[in-house]
């Protein structure tokens, strides 16, 4: 028992004390954070305002006059459910190296891209998952906004968003859950985010097991530390409705 | 009635599922300032789609609706800014929930009035007294009884200053020990002076209040008056035979 723990304690330090290898690590682990922020951010932008187009266009497409107005939001829809299709029937891998090596081929900053692509990926995925919070509200409250005179988007704004928003928290805590361990394949563009700081530990010490269950570790850990912050916060937006 | 009427509904159809479903058949009725108009009828009579369609909730599918002097329902009329001054109450309160009960009270004004949050505030205190829940202006809609969300509901409709007030069945999704304190409230409102039209089952209201009162039954006006009129007098048949069983 102390004998094997001896040796642990040995392969950690030759992994990542002797030549201040942890930096891959730590390093990894900022960038990993970074891309999952910022791709979150436009995530849930990209879904919001598709879901919003989603569901107008589904709600309003009887009671619209025929003009510019309802052309817009035909073809805003049309285009949305394109953005859809495509992005939840590729893989992500794929739109990663498209969006590296095809689309953003004049920038060297991977972070921006890595940034980019999983942004629009888990747009498509928040988008169905915030379309399906707004049709869980009542229609009532929709009425409700309405015959005060408040307009389509502003109805969606003050009164049903906030609470769509409530209800699909633990959906999208989820969400950001997956999206935080998808990012794990950046390293296909050569970004140098927690996993790929691990496997270069593993190529420079020729020793897998340390660096490899480090790295699973501290996954582990984030996505039980995020999931009990956004517990709390369920918890805090629901004490008003009791 | 001298006055130009405040709502002038003309030839008023809506039909559902591609003419499948007939709600209202050609209405035509004038609503005088200040008039309490009570319409009653038997479920599916298409009372409540002829409401909903006075603030175009419900597009109509033929006819006209005036609301003081303009045409709701012509193509280019931005509805949002005469719903303003259309307030209306529902069946089943629909208050914001993620709201305090101030709130949901100046949202609309200080949103859409572009009142100052302190003068909205001012105003929902001064109804929120008078209707007798000036306490419980920080609750949250789901810490209230149904006769105080309805009673909210109407104040939320007040507070934007309305001209005309619609209620949908106010009373209906109340326990019965909580419909006075509603009614009374409606009373009041009349008393003042509001125009109102009330769509209810709730026939004493109806008698008491109404300066005058619609039947409706297969989407037309099968009959109207004044309400001992009708109540005392039904002259069509179909008015005795709905008489006779909810009285």
């Amino acid at each position: 028992m102390a004998e094997s723990f001896a040796r642990l304690k040995e392969s950690f330090i030759f992994n990542f004390i002797e030549g201040a290898r942890w930096k891959y690590i730590t390093n990894g682990l900022w960038v990993t954070l970074k891309v999952t922020f910022f791709a979150l951010l436009l995530g849930v932008a990209i879904g919001v305002v598709v879901a919003m187009i989603r569901s107008a266009y589904d709600q309003m497409k009887d009671e619209m006059k025929p003009g510019f107005g309802k052309t817009m939001l035909t073809v805003l829809n049309t285009i949305a459910r394109l953005y859809l299709t495509v992005i939840r029937g590729t893989p992500v891998v794929v739109q990663l190296l498209i969006g590296y090596f095809v689309i953003f081929v004049s920038t060297t900053n991977t972070v921006f891209v890595a940034s980019m692509v999983f942004g629009i990926n888990s747009g498509a995925y928040i988008t169905e998952i915030i379309r399906g919070g707004i049709m869980s509200i009542d229609h009532g409250q929709f009425e409700a906004g309405r015959s005060l005179g408040f307009d389509y988007f502003q109805t969606m704004r003050f009164i049903v968003i906030p609470q769509a928003f409530k209800n699909v928290l633990p959906a999208l805590a989820n969400e950001f859950i997956a999206l935080l361990k998808e990012t794990a394949v950046c390293g296909y563009i050569g970004l140098m985010d927690l996993t790929k700081g691990g496997d270069v530990i593993r190529g420079r010490t020729f020793s897998a097991f340390m660096p490899l269950i480090v790295v699973a570790a501290i996954y582990l850990g984030l996505v039980i530390f995020f999931s009990w912050l956004v517990g709390k916060l369920e918890r805090r937006l629901r004490s008003n409705e009791r | 009635m001298s006055a130009e009427p405040i709502i002038s509904v003309k030839n008023l159809e809506k039909h559902f599922n591609d003419g499948a479903v007939h709600a209202l058949n050609g209405v035509n009725v004038d609503i005088a300032k200040s008039e309490v108009l009570v319409v009653i009828g038997p479920s599916g009579s298409g009372k409540s789609t002829f409401l909903r369609c006075l603030n175009l909730l419900e597009r109509p599918t033929g006819g006209t609706v005036i609301f003081e002097g303009t045409h709701l329902t012509a193509p280019r009329t931005n509805i949002n800014v005469y719903r303003r001054r259309m307030g209306m109450v529902f069946q089943h309160f629909n208050l914001f929930p993620h709201m305090t009960v101030l709130r949901n009270l100046t949202l609309g004004p200080t949103e859409l009035l572009k009142k100052s949050q302190e003068d909205a505030n001012k105003k929902a205190m001064q109804l929120l007294e008078r209707v007798g829940l000036a306490d419980r202006a920080d609750a949250y809609p789901s810490q209230l009884s149904g006769g105080q969300k309805q009673r909210i509901a109407i104040v939320r409709a007040l507070c934007m200053e309305p001209d005309v007030m619609l209620f949908d069945e106010p009373t209906s999704a109340l326990d019965p020990e909580m419909v006075g304190e509603v009614l009374d409230v409606m009373k009041e409102l009349a008393n003042e002076g509001m125009t109102m039209v009330v769509v209810t089952h709730e026939m004493g209201f109806a008698r008491e209040v109404a300066d005058r009162v619609l039947f409706m039954d297969e989407g037309i006006v099968v009959e109207e008056g004044a309400p001992e009129d009708i109540f005392e007098h039904p002259k069509s048949e179909r008015l005795q035979s709905f008489l006779s069983k909810v009285l």
